[in-house]
């Protein structure tokens, strides 16, 4: 280490280049590469733009990017949540076997349960135990799974008389001509921005992102915060799982299988740092739209469906690694 | 100069090593020579550059403008790195190891030299015996396959050693190597360090424990402030002889002697204990008063401190805050206590170097600072401007990350973390460490304001002026234990050496 230091860098011009287009890039690139993927779509396809085109793209990303919210935190608290895609499914069964024993609204609160005790489970096991958040969830991630299965039988689940109930208004409704999953996603987003930014509660969760050990030096309970924002990433997967039963008014085991990637790919896209301490709620909702452009934007456009995944796979591996490099301050080699 | 066998005996040669780091001259034209077969110890304070000449040798460092010249067996050499010294047989064994724990002693022993059979694979059998020899020629009863993570921490060593032995080493330095042995397990390195003199491998040994300079060496080299302060024969040396030469210097006028009145007892610590680290502590600290804390590395210093604060478990024992028995579970019960904790390591106790100025002011504040949990904004802003006033703190802007500043500023702002709590008690450990020498004096001062402003200071240093200049009694630490206290005149470089080195 000392010696990379003593040993004057021939590169350095080069370096403090590349810093500054890395700078650039990562003040103003999510909202440049936002236009680019709108623009890019829109003259591509006709449809893109059209009302009806947004408003399902919105619709679409509206359950992501209500489990972006959560994974936002856990990320810049130091952590990672795979849980998320598992928990998803688990919330949107429950919910939707429970509505017609128990009514709506209790069926809502018991899914919000649900996540509630996975989140907390979680956050004991990482925050409190020590254990590692990304191998922790990738269990939950099958346990929540293999919960789900055993709870329905692998069978579909649905609500028997759609038409009598107000629960599918969540999923389906509009207010002043929005669809209200988009309202209660703008809401949480404001609700969890300002948490994040005004309270001491969302301080503290940069703090032990960006560094454990000296907030614990500084009075805060590190494994408290950890295990806080656990619970709020089962708290809006849970959300995110009744849009979801709503939106279909049935639900099956595999609804929410590979959220956690596409969930994570939006969230680094949003620049949230992988090694925790930074993080801007907004930022990643916007992380969260491109990939709902992108996935709808190649369906438009007449290309498998299969297809974005492809992107999905080009957005993480190029959003880490530029992350990474300009860090380093190369981006080659 | 005389070309006799004095000189052709001479295996490592160094003169007029010189070493700069910004804002400090660590070693200034400093030489030093050893002879085959001969034990060097290496004796200085702390900061008197044992550790950075070393680091020269070793070619981990190099000199300022490659100043200064470097003979190995006569042969003028110029090490870029670790790796060519090693080559060159001046291996060097750190008190951090650098075994591979998952390997085998064997594999250990051999690595990067591993013996190969004819299809280019581990000659499994040649390695064990190879090692086997090596290790009994040294007296060490290891296996060879055991692996090394599982050994004692000495074992370790002597399996370092080993290798050392393996690649030819000329000269072996040995940096503090009893710091983590018992005294059965140092005869034994001793006895092996006799072995390696009779073989004719030069050994320069650093030390802070007279005792072991006068049992294994044959010659002493002292160094003080980066210069050379002396060579002596152990056999003719006298103890005396040894401290002055370490010493000789007069405290910085910097210092402000603390006149603060004395109030009522802050801290009391009773029988304080924790297992594997310190036993039986017991001290006290008064309003107004600045305790020092003085001993050597690994003496449990920062682990005391550290439990009282709540960040380690207590085993048993009792901290009372103003005469009641608190029970401190956590950080954060020591905060809302009144106490304040300066860590020694910055960077990875002290400040969150990705946040602002502002931030990290403010972050111990925080629930003191808010109404129902959101943040007042404005008062934080205003705490920030005037502890940054306070304590002189430069920065371009509040809104700067920590990581952008200087040491001395970071630790200004750790500083002004606790500040802006009104602390009852403020512990400071190595408050100076790695700063520039204007910030050090300006932190001294701040201790003494400290004091007169009514809080109690516990200071704990390496630095014997700094200890003996900002505190009004101090206590020093050997081997988890308290094994002096000196007030007024008793305070001299005498009296701390003894109390922590371990003198017989």
């Amino acid at each position: 280490m000392q010696q990379a230091e003593l040993m004057a860098n021939p590169a350095e011009q080069r370096t403090t280049l590349m810093r500054r287009i890395a700078k650039a890039t990562e003040k103003h690139g999510l909202i440049v590469a936002f236009f680019i993927v709108v623009a890019f779509f829109s003259i591509a396809s006709e449809n893109f733009l059209s009302p009806k085109n947004v408003m399902l793209v919105l619709r679409q990303v509206s359950i992501l990017g209500t489990i972006a919210i959560g994974m936002t935190i856990v990320i810049t608290v130091g952590h990672f949540d795979l849980s998320v895609g598992s928990l998803t499914s688990l919330t949107a069964v429950v919910v939707i076997s429970m509505h017609d024993i128990v009514g709506p609204v209790p069926a809502m609160l018991i899914a919000i349960l649900v996540g509630l005790i996975s989140g907390a489970f979680i956050g004991y096991l990482v925050g409190y135990l020590r254990l590692n958040s990304l191998i922790i969830t990738l269990g939950m991630l099958v346990g929540l799974q293999a919960i789900v299965l055993i709870y329905t039988g692998g069978k579909y689940t649905r609500i028997v008389a759609p038409d009598e109930t107000w629960f599918g208004f969540i999923g389906r409704g509009f207010l002043f001509g929005v669809p209200l999953p988009v309202i209660i996603l703008g809401v949480l987003l404001l609700i969890f921005s300002v948490i994040l930014l005004k309270t001491v509660f969302g301080r503290q969760v940069f703090s032990v992102g960006g560094n454990p050990t000296a907030s614990k030096f500084s009075g805060i309970s590190d494994r408290k915060i950890i295990f806080t924002a656990f619970v709020i990433s089962g708290f809006l997967t849970a959300i995110a799982g009744i849009i979801m039963g709503s939106r279909l008014m049935a639900a099956q085991n595999y609804l929410g299988q590979g959220y956690e990637f596409e969930v994570i790919a939006g969230v680094i896209l949003g620049g949230v740092s992988l090694s925790g301490g930074e993080g801007n709620i907004f930022k990643a909702f916007i992380g969260i739209l491109i990939i709902g452009i992108l996935k709808n934007g190649f369906l438009l456009l007449g290309f498998p469906y299969y297809f974005q995944w492809v992107a999905q796979w080009v957005i993480v591996v190029g959003v880490v690694w530029l992350d990474v490099a300009t860090k380093r301050g190369k981006v080659l080699g | 100069m005389e070309e006799t066998a004095a000189t052709t005996a001479r295996v490592l040669e160094a003169s007029g090593i010189s070493k700069t780091f910004p804002g400090v001259k660590a070693l200034e034209n400093v030489s030093l020579t050893l002879n085959k077969g001969e034990v060097l110890s290496l004796v200085g304070e702390n900061g008197a550059g044992k550790s950075t000449l070393t680091k020269v040798l070793s070619g981990l460092y190099r000199t300022d403008h490659g100043v200064g010249s470097i003979k190995l067996n006569g042969e003028l050499v110029h090490f870029q790195n670790a790796k060519e010294a090693k080559d060159h047989g001046l291996i060097t064994i750190f008190q951090e190891l650098s075994l591979v724990k998952g390997l085998t002693v064997a594999e250990n022993v051999f690595l990067g030299n591993l013996p190969r059979t004819k299809f280019n694979l581990i000659d499994w059998h040649t390695l064990r015996e190879q090692t086997r020899n090596i290790l009994a020629e040294m007296g060490l009863d290891i296996s060879p396959d055991e692996l090394a993570g599982d050994l004692s921490i000495s074992k370790q060593q002597m399996v370092e050693i080993a290798r050392a032995f393996t690649l030819g080493a000329k000269v072996l330095i040995f940096d503090e190597p009893t710091s983590s042995l018992t005294e059965t397990e140092k005869e034994i390195l001793f006895k092996i360090i006799h072995t390696l003199r009779e073989k004719g491998v030069g050994i320069i040994y650093i030390t802070h424990k007279m005792d072991e300079v006068f049992e294994i060496s044959d010659r002493i080299t002292v160094l003080r402030d980066g210069k050379n302060s002396g060579d002596l024969n152990t056999s003719t040396a006298k103890l005396d002889d040894i401290i002055s030469l370490m010493i000789g210097r007069v405290i910085d006028d910097y210092f402000h002697k603390n006149e603060a009145e004395k109030g009522k007892e802050i801290l009391r610590v009773e029988q304080l204990s924790s297992a594997g680290l310190f036993k039986d502590i017991n001290f006290s600290v008064r309003q107004g008063e600045v305790v020092g804390l003085y001993g050597l590395v690994g003496a449990g210093r920062t682990e005391l401190a550290e439990t009282i604060f709540g960040a380690r478990p207590v085993t048993s024992g009792k901290v009372l805050i103003e005469g009641q028995d608190v029970r401190i579970k956590d950080t954060g019960d020591a905060v809302r206590l009144g106490l304040g904790f300066v860590p020694e390591d910055r960077k990875e106790k002290g400040v969150v170097l990705k946040m602002s100025c502002i931030e990290n002011t403010s972050i111990a504040k925080l629930p003191w600072m808010s109404n129902y949990g959101f943040l007042r904004e404005k008062e934080e802003k205003e705490i920030f401007k005037e502890y940054k006033d306070k304590l002189s703190i430069s920065t371009p802007s509040p809104q700067q990350q920590v990581v952008k500043l200087s040491g001395g500023n970071q630790q200004k702002i750790v500083i002004a973390k606790w500040l802006c709590l009104n602390p009852r008690l403020l512990i400071l450990d190595e408050p100076t460490r790695g700063i520039d020498v204007g910030s050090k004096a300006e932190i001294h001062k701040l201790i003494a304001k400290l004091a007169e402003s009514g809080i109690a200071v516990i200071v704990i240093s390496s630095e014997m002026p700094e200890i003996m200049g900002v505190s009004d009694r101090i206590m020093t630490m050997r081997e988890g234990k308290i094994s002096g206290e000196f007030t007024g005149d008793d305070i001299t470089e005498q009296n701390l050496i003894t109390a922590i080195a371990h003198v017989n």
